[in-house]
């Protein structure tokens, strides 16, 4: 066994003012030449235990010790031996790539000609060189953190703490920067790489799970997936609606989580538990179970033990809206410039009642400027966006009555409380007198906010935030409801709790329009546009997009295979 | 409408009032205000160092330096002995005044000359001095007097002064009622421009354009609350003022109100200007100070008016805050009973200001959203 360079024991630290401790008697070794993954939803931990490892927090019990230092008494001696990016980035967004690379330097006492040949060594290692002189605000996600990762690295630490390095960067830097992570790896150097995607979980050689401040796992990613073999399946070939047949398979006792892909149904089942009978979900004639491969994800609910519902109370306040076929929203030849930056490039685009329409692109790509265009909170340049047929720009409210809005990091009034944003936003929808206090009666017992009705809206475990964000978007029962990155952070289970209501109040006749980065969300539209440098470049169903990117490579390509794909071919053909 | 802004009003007033920062930010600077400002704003002229080098040693001059020793402006007294020591008090701040005796300063009195004090007063406290020398100016007077009435002889006729309004030019007159004016300048200001700067950084502001809400119904929203703290804020100050530093209130409490109402909805105009402006909360501080240093210049708040140049003075017509000021104290409400005529007249630039800045507010709000 390698000498561990991190040694964790029996380590808990607690905040005043909070009950629950954020990190409960965590005790692990890491080493060095591997990629530790720190994975769990936002709320697990994982930023406490980052900074508890860079010696900028004291354990409340229990000890760090990094290559036989202590992480309190040996503080100074530390920082040589790590290094740490933080969230966010840790640079200074006025300053040009080449200052903020300085000033690292300086901060670590890098100088004289070992300046020059890290700073050359770093640039290449980056691919940063071309890029010296623009200003850090101005550079992508991906060249942020690329930069934050260059200026981490400097004087050469032997642990390397990134905090959620994959937030706001698109699966093609994503890709960049494990290769770039993986080469240090080789040096000897242990990477910690904290995450809450679960699918990141995979690409690192050790794995700490964190929930709730506890650990749930330790060992390789490998070893915990390999536990679920055998109970991951999916329904293919589906007659009729496959959001109902979703919510009879999540019903079945045997079933642990289901979730759509595409045309098709993904199924995990409990330990020891057999498939649950095809005919019973009424799922068509053709309808047949196909084996697959599991992932982290099923791994990490199978340890939860918690089961996402399959039915959606909310959907049953709503009436049916008339199936037409009628297009809803309309997008013609949208353009937005900014300056000579085209953020939107002529986008065209229906969405017909009773869909889920999803803009999918990498950060910086042009979605949220569509998006915010759809919903009248920007001017196009040219073109038009149309909502019922009405421009929503130069309409009246009685338009925007009809829409619900959720944006992301779900916009509540955070100082007011539960029942204060619920009364809010009715009233601002007109609601008022017994209509209104039924409506927010309704609301709270569907998303069960009884325990919080007091409670200040930032004090709300984030699964609750999002509960009351959709409440406080669907009191007004809209026709149609625009989501922006909605279940970005959260955990598996609230994701699923989510989209279950999103899936039942589809069904009754809503359209729904979302933007997401997130690929899995991708598998609930019934269609989206793949959106990249402002121009959709592919549109269709998920499984005609995954077709499309179908080659020798991947012949059954996963929705990011797929977004990779057809982004590199795009960017080959445009160069 | 109605209930969609009364739903926005009722929101505005729970966030301020129910997170106690801004519940702090709201109360705490009227009560530590009325609590410092009377006594820290004092234009008296009190606590002061007096140093004399008194080469007479004539009962004229040791009777007039008696005589300065107990007046209240100058607590400290100096005796110097040369010339070297005059230049070090003023020097180094330890006088604000020195007075030089010369050597035939009592012979020329007794004899009915005209005999001189010289006065050194320091520049550097220009305006204290002045006040100073002019308390030395009067002692001297009325030295004069006493000596001419001692020896039966009558003035043929005297100055005797009466400030209207403010009798003994009780400096806690003009301070308190210019509170209101200040005071509720920070608020409305803080209120209309720094929540929605919030809101934005929040993106609760793209929810409500994304509502049936209108800007103008959110500009709205945003007012009301502001002017309803204002009035709370005057009530405590003018409570304070009347109860505790004995004020007198000879106004009409209805005029007082329609003032600081006219007046808080022009500085919302403002705040709802800066707050069209700004994208963060830190830009929207920015233009907070960027308007607040001007207005309390030009408002006649520290310096009168009447003394700037003629341009400044058309300038100073577009601040609310001095418009307030003239209606509040100068000719005032608070002390002299101020009629409604006058208040209408003094009233009227403060809405035709508001309606500018409003729709100015209302006309970038709708370009920046649409």
């Amino acid at each position: 066994m390698p000498e561990a360079l991190v040694q964790l024991d029996h380590l808990s630290k607690s905040f005043p003012k909070s009950e629950k401790a954020a990190l409960e008697e965590l005790s692990a070794r890491i080493v060095a030449g591997k990629v530790t993954g720190l994975v769990g939803p936002d709320g697990a931990g994982k930023t406490t235990l980052m900074r508890l490892m860079a010696g900028l927090m004291q354990p409340s019990t229990g000890s760090i010790t990094i290559k036989g230092l202590d992480s309190v008494r040996d503080s100074v001696a530390l920082r040589e031996l790590v290094g740490y990016m933080p969230q966010k980035f840790g640079l200074y967004e006025d300053l040009t790539v080449e200052e903020n690379f300085n000033l690292h330097a300086d901060l670590r006492g890098v100088v004289g000609r070992d300046r020059d040949q890290e700073f050359e060594r770093l640039l290449r290692l980056t691919d940063l060189t071309r890029f010296t002189s623009r200003m850090a605000g101005k550079l992508s996600g991906g060249m942020k953190q690329k930069l934050g990762l260059a200026c981490a690295l400097l004087g050469h630490p032997q642990i390397l703490l990134l905090d959620e390095p994959g937030v706001g960067v698109d699966p093609i830097s994503r890709r960049e920067l494990w290769k770039m992570v993986r080469e240090l790896v080789s040096q000897e150097i242990a990477v910690i790489w904290s995450t809450a995607y679960l699918d990141e979980a995979e690409l690192c050689d050790e794995v700490l799970l964190l929930s709730d401040g506890k650990m749930l796992f330790n060992g390789e990613p490998g070893e915990l997936t390999s536990r679920m073999r055998g109970r991951c399946f999916q329904i293919r070939e589906i007659e009729g609606s496959r959001r109902q047949v979703l919510t009879r398979v999540l019903v079945c006792p045997e079933v642990l989580d289901a979730v759509i892909q595409g045309q098709s149904i993904r199924v995990v089942l409990r330990r020891d538990s057999d498939k649950p009978d095809l005919t019973k979900i009424d799922a068509g004639a053709h309808a047949n179970w196909a084996s697959i491969e599991p992932r982290f994800e099923d791994a990490f609910l199978d340890v939860l033990g918690e089961k996402p519902p399959g039915k959606s109370p909310l959907a049953e306040q709503l009436t049916n809206l008339p199936r037409d076929g009628a297009t809803v929203i309309e997008a013609k030849n949208l353009t937005k410039r900014f300056g000579d930056f085209v953020a939107t490039d002529n986008v065209s685009f229906q969405v017909i009642r009773g869909e889920i329409f999803g803009l999918l692109g990498p950060n910086g790509a042009g979605k949220s400027t569509t998006f915010k265009m759809m919903c009248g909170l920007l001017q196009p340049t040219s073109g038009t966006a149309l909502v019922t047929g009405i421009d929503l720009k130069t309409s009246a409210s009685e338009a925007r009555q009809k829409l619900g809005y959720m944006a992301q990091k779900f916009s509540l009034y955070g100082n007011l409380t539960v029942h204060q944003n619920l009364m809010f936003f009715s009233g601002a929808y007109g609601l008022d007198g017994k209509e209104q206090a039924e409506e927010v009666g309704n609301m709270v017992r569907i998303f069960h906010l009884d325990p919080y009705l007091k409670s200040s809206a930032d004090s709300l475990p984030l699964g609750f935030k999002q509960r009351l964000a959709l409440a406080c978007a669907m009191m007004h029962r809209p026709d149609i409801l625009f989501l922006d990155e909605p279940t970005s952070g959260v955990d598996p289970v609230t994701r699923r709790e989510f989209w279950t209501h999103i899936n039942s109040v589809v069904e009754k006749g809503v359209t729904v329009m979302v933007t997401t980065h997130f690929m899995d969300e991708a598998e609930y539209c019934d269609r989206m546009a793949l959106v990249f440098r402002g121009r959709i470049i592919a549109a269709g169903t998920p499984d005609e997009l995954k077709a499309k990117a179908r080659n020798e490579a991947h012949p059954e390509p996963s929705m990011e295979d797929a977004f990779i794909e057809l982004i590199t071919r795009d960017h080959h053909e445009q160069n | 409408m109605f209930k969609r802004i009364r739903a926005l009003i009722i929101k505005e007033l729970q966030a301020i009032l129910s997170d106690p920062q801004s519940r702090a930010l709201i109360f705490m600077p009227v009560i530590l205000d009325t609590a410092l400002f009377p006594f820290a704003v004092t234009l008296d002229v009190q606590n002061n160092t007096l140093a004399v080098l008194n080469r007479d040693s004539g009962p004229a001059s040791i009777e007039l330096v008696q005589r300065f020793s107990r007046a209240e402006a100058f607590t400290h007294y100096l005796v110097l002995n040369n010339d070297a020591e005059m230049r070090d008090v003023i020097d180094n701040e330890k006088a604000l005044l020195v007075l030089y005796f010369p050597v035939d300063f009592s012979r020329k009195v007794e004899r009915g000359d005209a005999a001189t004090v010289q006065a050194i007063i320091d520049g550097r406290r220009s305006n204290s001095g002045q006040i100073a020398l002019g308390y030395v100016e009067t002692m001297i007077e009325s030295y004069n007097n006493d000596r001419l009435s001692a020896e039966g002889n009558t003035i043929p006729s005297i100055i005797t002064v009466r400030h209207w309004f403010n009798p003994n030019l009780n400096y806690q007159y003009f301070v308190l009622p210019s509170l209101v004016a200040v005071i509720t300048t920070i608020s409305v200001l803080v209120i209309t421009s720094l929540s929605i700067a919030r809101e934005r950084e929040q993106g609760t502001f793209d929810q409500l354009l994304v509502s049936p809400l209108t800007p103008r119904m959110i500009m709205i929203g945003k007012t009301v609350p502001a002017i309803l703290i204002a009035f709370i804020q005057s009530a405590m100050i003018v409570v304070a003022a009347v109860a505790f530093y004995g004020v007198p209130f000879h106004g009409s409490l209805a005029l007082l109100s329609l003032s600081v109402f006219c007046y808080a909805l022009a500085i919302a105009g403002f705040g709802l200007l800066i707050s069209s402006i700004c994208a963060t909360q830190q830009q929207a501080f920015l233009g907070v100070f960027t308007f607040m240093m001007p207005a309390v210049l030009l408002s006649g708040f520290a310096s009168p008016i009447d003394n700037m140049p003629r341009w400044l003075q058309l300038v100073t017509e577009a601040d609310p805050l001095r418009h307030l000021i003239v209606i509040v104290i100068v000719k005032a409400i608070f002390l002299k009973g101020a009629s409604a005529p006058f208040v209408f007249n003094n009233l009227w630039p403060l809405l035709v200001i508001a309606l500018v800045t409003l729709s100015a507010a209302d006309w970038m709000f709708r370009r920046k959203i649409a």
